[in-house]
């Protein structure tokens, strides 16, 4: 049986409220938050970035499993926001979790999807008998342009996930993917900020890549929303998931677990996999989760993950909730200064 | 710079100490000689806990110019479980820190060579 073995998440501490944003803006804090269904959203400290993320995450996942860090195989790291343009952040992580030197590893861009991509290799190699354990890493600290709405929304934070097949926790029966070439969000060479499509990012982009992937699992599988305790989908902000979840026939207990942007904002790679550490918090043996990322440009990974007897034995503490709990407001000044966006002489 | 970076990642990254077996003494930053058993040294590395409480603090008002940014910000010498005493920065509120603070270890960012140059990362404290 080849699945999730353990997992681990980092959230930063700072959040600054959508009204806050806002304030600067001249715009209706409360119109701006009830449209998008965000309240606040996390921002990462000076000293933090995403390496940083991903191998507090990554040392969570592993101690929670309680292997030896020498086990893990293989490393891969998705984000849009790598520290380095030419540089890898997987070596960083696989120096830091202590796994030695023989292993796989690499970095994945595929704008929000990139930690669900990293699972689908890890997921086949685990299957393939070409690794013991392998670590895929969703984390990032996005980037939203000044008074861009993305601004509301591009966050901090990221999740990891142990896959193999010993000591499973819950089971990946099924994963697909449906892909296709639609420029719906995108950042250039060079340029520190992303653009969008504006409201082109949600039919042709989100809608039509999540619900093609969730239909063709659910097809292949045949299975329908009600064999599943809960479903996560990527959460660019609150009003989409919940939107996706009714096309599908999902209820909104089904994915409430795992809705975590009102509170925390978009963390990209971390989005959809903060969603699914969040729901494996309260998930019991036998229950199912559907999971469906989104990234930009554009493409859906979707998985049947089914809950295993291990799961009540493993360590769920501290919970993804706790960790959202555990906030520090900023306001807007302390934000532009921790997101270095001002520019020093 | 850059070797001699490179050269502690693996002690910057984790806290990898030394230990002399025959007196129990754990050493960090690593030993490759006890001073007190000298000849009878018998040295092991061992990856500490990162656990340990605040013995003492400063809260750094005026900073050197790559730490600027974060000032005010608290450099402590944490006790290890283990014994070693370390200096470190201790990620925290000013106001929260004080002593017999129980802290863990943290990876951050711990200073870069300007826009362009390496990011150097390391090993930090924060309340536990």
């Amino acid at each position: 049986m080849v699945g999730i073995v353990s997992y681990g998440t980092y959230i930063p501490v700072y959040r600054i409220k959508a009204e806050e944003i806002a304030r600067i803006w001249g715009e209706d804090g409360e119109v701006i938050s009830r449209g998008l269904g965000i309240k606040q959203k996390s921002v990462p400290a000076l000293d933090e970035d995403t390496a940083t993320i991903a191998v507090e995450a990554a040392r969570e996942a592993v101690s929670r499993a309680k292997i030896d860090p020498s086990e893990v195989d293989a490393v891969y790291v998705g984000s849009e926001s790598h520290p380095y343009a030419v540089k890898p952040t997987a070596t960083v992580v696989g120096e830091a979790v202590g796994v030695g030197n023989y292993y796989f590893a690499a970095d994945l861009e595929f704008a929000c999807k990139a930690g669900t991509a990293g699972m689908q290799i890890c997921i086949a190699m685990a299957r393939a008998d070409m690794i013991r354990y392998g670590l895929a890493i969703g984390a990032d600290t996005s980037q939203g342009a000044p008074g861009d709405p993305l601004e509301y929304s591009a966050s901090a934070g990221g999740a990891a996930f142990l896959i193999g097949r010993k000591n499973v926790i819950a089971e990946v029966e099924a994963t697909t993917s449906f892909t296709s070439d639609t420029p719906d969000f995108w950042r250039r060479e060079g340029q520190p900020y992303p653009k969008h499509g504006g409201r082109f990012t949600g039919q042709p982009a989100y809608f039509r890549h999540i619900t093609s992937a969730a239909k063709k699992i659910l097809e292949e599988t045949g299975l329908k929303p009600s064999d599943f305790a809960y479903a996560v989908f990527h959460q660019p902000n609150g009003k989409f998931p919940t939107r996706v979840a009714k096309m599908l026939g999902f209820s909104k207990e089904q994915i409430s677990p795992g809705l975590v942007v009102p509170y925390i904002g978009n963390t990209y790679s971390g989005s959809s996999l903060l969603g699914l550490a969040a729901t494996l918090d309260v998930v019991k043996p036998d229950e199912r989760i559907l999971l469906v990322s989104f990234g930009s440009g554009a493409g859906s990974d979707a998985f049947v993950i089914r809950a295993t007897d291990s799961i009540e034995s493993f360590e769920r503490e501290p919970k993804v909730l706790e960790k959202i709990e555990r906030g520090i407001y900023v306001d807007y000044g302390m934000y532009v200064k921790l997101r270095r966006k001002i520019k020093m002489a | 710079m850059l070797p001699r970076f490179w050269r502690k990642i693996k002690h910057r990254y984790n806290l990898i100490a030394t230990k002399c077996e025959n007196c129990g003494t754990y050493y960090y930053p690593p030993r490759n000689l006890c001073p007190k058993c000298r000849r009878k040294s018998r040295i092991v590395e061992v990856k500490l806990s990162g656990k340990g409480e605040v013995l003492s603090y400063s809260v750094v008002h005026e900073a050197p110019e790559n730490m600027k940014d974060q000032k005010p910000y608290v450099v402590a010498m944490i006790k290890l479980d283990e014994g070693p005493v370390i200096t470190s920065q201790l990620v925290c509120d000013c106001k929260e820190v004080r002593r017999g603070m129980r802290v863990k270890a943290a990876f951050r960012r711990c200073g870069e060579e300007g826009d362009a140059g390496i990011i150097y990362y390391c090993t930090k404290f924060v309340p536990e």
